[in-house]
């Protein structure tokens, strides 16, 4: 599941919500360089309603397009939770998606430290076999395989960091 | 302090090097609570974590050199923190390794010397001792360096002279603390290739301390170290 559906199931996970107040949080945390447009938001929703992952829980009479609320279903959770456990994909530029993660997995009271330390070992593999192929090639392997190394080392700083700071972080997401 | 050496009965089956439990303490600062690692034979594990949060002490513990207040140290099913100082010393010299940071040459002999030191320590005679050491500084690509000493050896060159001592008494297991923490990125990985090549090939089981995630990628398995408990474990054992 991509990025902006999963991560507005969190929201929901954390507390049923109208879209406007799910768009709020959602750039607050996660949207600082990219607000989310107000009709992904709504498109977003309507396809996770119809994918049985949320629901709409009633609607509230006011000004505005839709005063719809949503809550999460079961399979919404699943979902949310099945997005946590599983490592990303380890490349450069990923601090998105496990930033999402993590801040995500600390305001559902969700276990963040096990989450970023699948992550480190899913690094410290592919660490693992780009140090054998440049051990094993030639120099233009061993160029390529550093280009790789230095990302992924520059990525498990930042998992180290972070992992230091989740208390601190756990108590700004949840205030 | 006091305590009680109980722990329960949960040995890894197969391992060779076990910490289980252990607790230590500096004054009032505690280093290790309940720390509990296995190394199985032949594999190299990284013990990675912050500044401050045990992993040089489990490595001191688990090679013998401090002994923990509670908790075991096992390698080959016999108890080392039971021991007494001479048979741990002893064991330290005949069947351990170790490779640190910095500054463990002797700065009045040369490399060679250096390199032969453990074994003219276990009585082995000064012309054989030599004609070992002559194998290693050809394997570890310390040729023409033999007679020089270590202020005249680079840093580089002065930590493959430290590998070269370190495993020329073959021992079974190596513990390397740092060992690249003082050298440069390209000159730091061509000691690690020539470490885990040497114990690779001769079978040596490496416990390799490190807060560089790039030197930890040459071991198999890592463990990590936060607030003296080991609180992640990646990988098993290693089939070979």
């Amino acid at each position: 599941m991509s990025l902006v559906p999963v991560t507005l199931l969190g929201l929901l996970e954390r507390e049923p919500s109208h879209g406007y107040d799910l768009k709020r949080d959602y750039d607050a945390y996660f949207g600082r360089d990219k607000p989310l447009p107000f009709g992904q938001v709504y498109a977003t929703l309507g396809r996770l309603v119809r994918d049985g992952k949320a629901m709409a829980a009633g609607s509230e009479p006011g000004a505005g397009p839709d005063r719809k609320r949503y809550s999460i279903t079961e399979s919404g959770v699943a979902e949310v939770e099945a997005w946590l456990a599983e490592p990303v994909e380890p490349e450069p530029h990923l601090q998105t998606a496990l930033f999402a993660k993590v801040t995500l997995a600390l305001m559902l009271g969700r276990p963040a430290e096990r989450y970023l330390d699948a992550q480190r070992a899913a690094h410290l593999q592919r660490m693992r076999e780009l140090t054998e192929r440049r051990r094993a090639g030639g120099v233009v392997d061993a160029l390529l395989a550093d280009h790789g190394l230095f990302h992924l080392e520059a990525d498990l700083r930042w998992i180290d960091v972070t992992t230091a700071r989740l208390s601190v972080l756990a108590q700004e997401v949840r205030s | 302090m006091s305590v009680a050496r109980v722990v329960s009965d949960d040995r890894a089956p197969g391992a060779l090097l076990e910490g289980r439990h252990l607790v230590k303490s500096f004054g009032a600062t505690p280093a290790l609570r309940d720390a509990s690692v296995s190394v199985w034979p032949g594999e190299i594990v990284a013990v990675m974590g912050p500044s401050g949060s045990g992993k040089s002490t489990l490595l001191h513990c688990l090679a013998g050199i401090l002994v923990p207040e509670a908790g075991e140290v096992l390698f080959s099913d016999r108890r080392l923190d039971t021991m007494g100082e001479p048979a741990r010393s002893a064991l330290r010299r005949d069947r351990f390794g170790f490779v640190f940071q910095s500054g463990q040459l002797v700065p009045e002999l040369t490399a060679e010397e250096n390199v032969a030191l453990p074994l003219l320590l276990n009585r082995v005679r000064r012309s054989a001792a030599l004609a070992e050491t002559r194998e290693w500084f050809e394997r570890l690509g310390l040729s023409g360096l033999e007679q020089r000493r270590s202020g005249e050896l680079s840093g580089g060159q002065a930590q493959r002279v430290a590998v070269a001592r370190a495993l020329v008494v073959h021992p079974e297991v190596l513990f390397a603390d740092e060992p690249t923490g003082s050298l440069d990125s390209l000159t730091g990985e061509h000691v690690m290739e020539l470490l885990v090549a040497a114990c690779r090939q001769q079978g040596t089981t490496v416990v390799l301390v490190t807060h560089d995630a790039r030197v930890a990628a040459y071991a198999e398995r890592e463990v990590v170290v936060r607030d003296g408990t080991v609180s992640a474990l990646t990988g098993g054992p290693v089939t070979r």
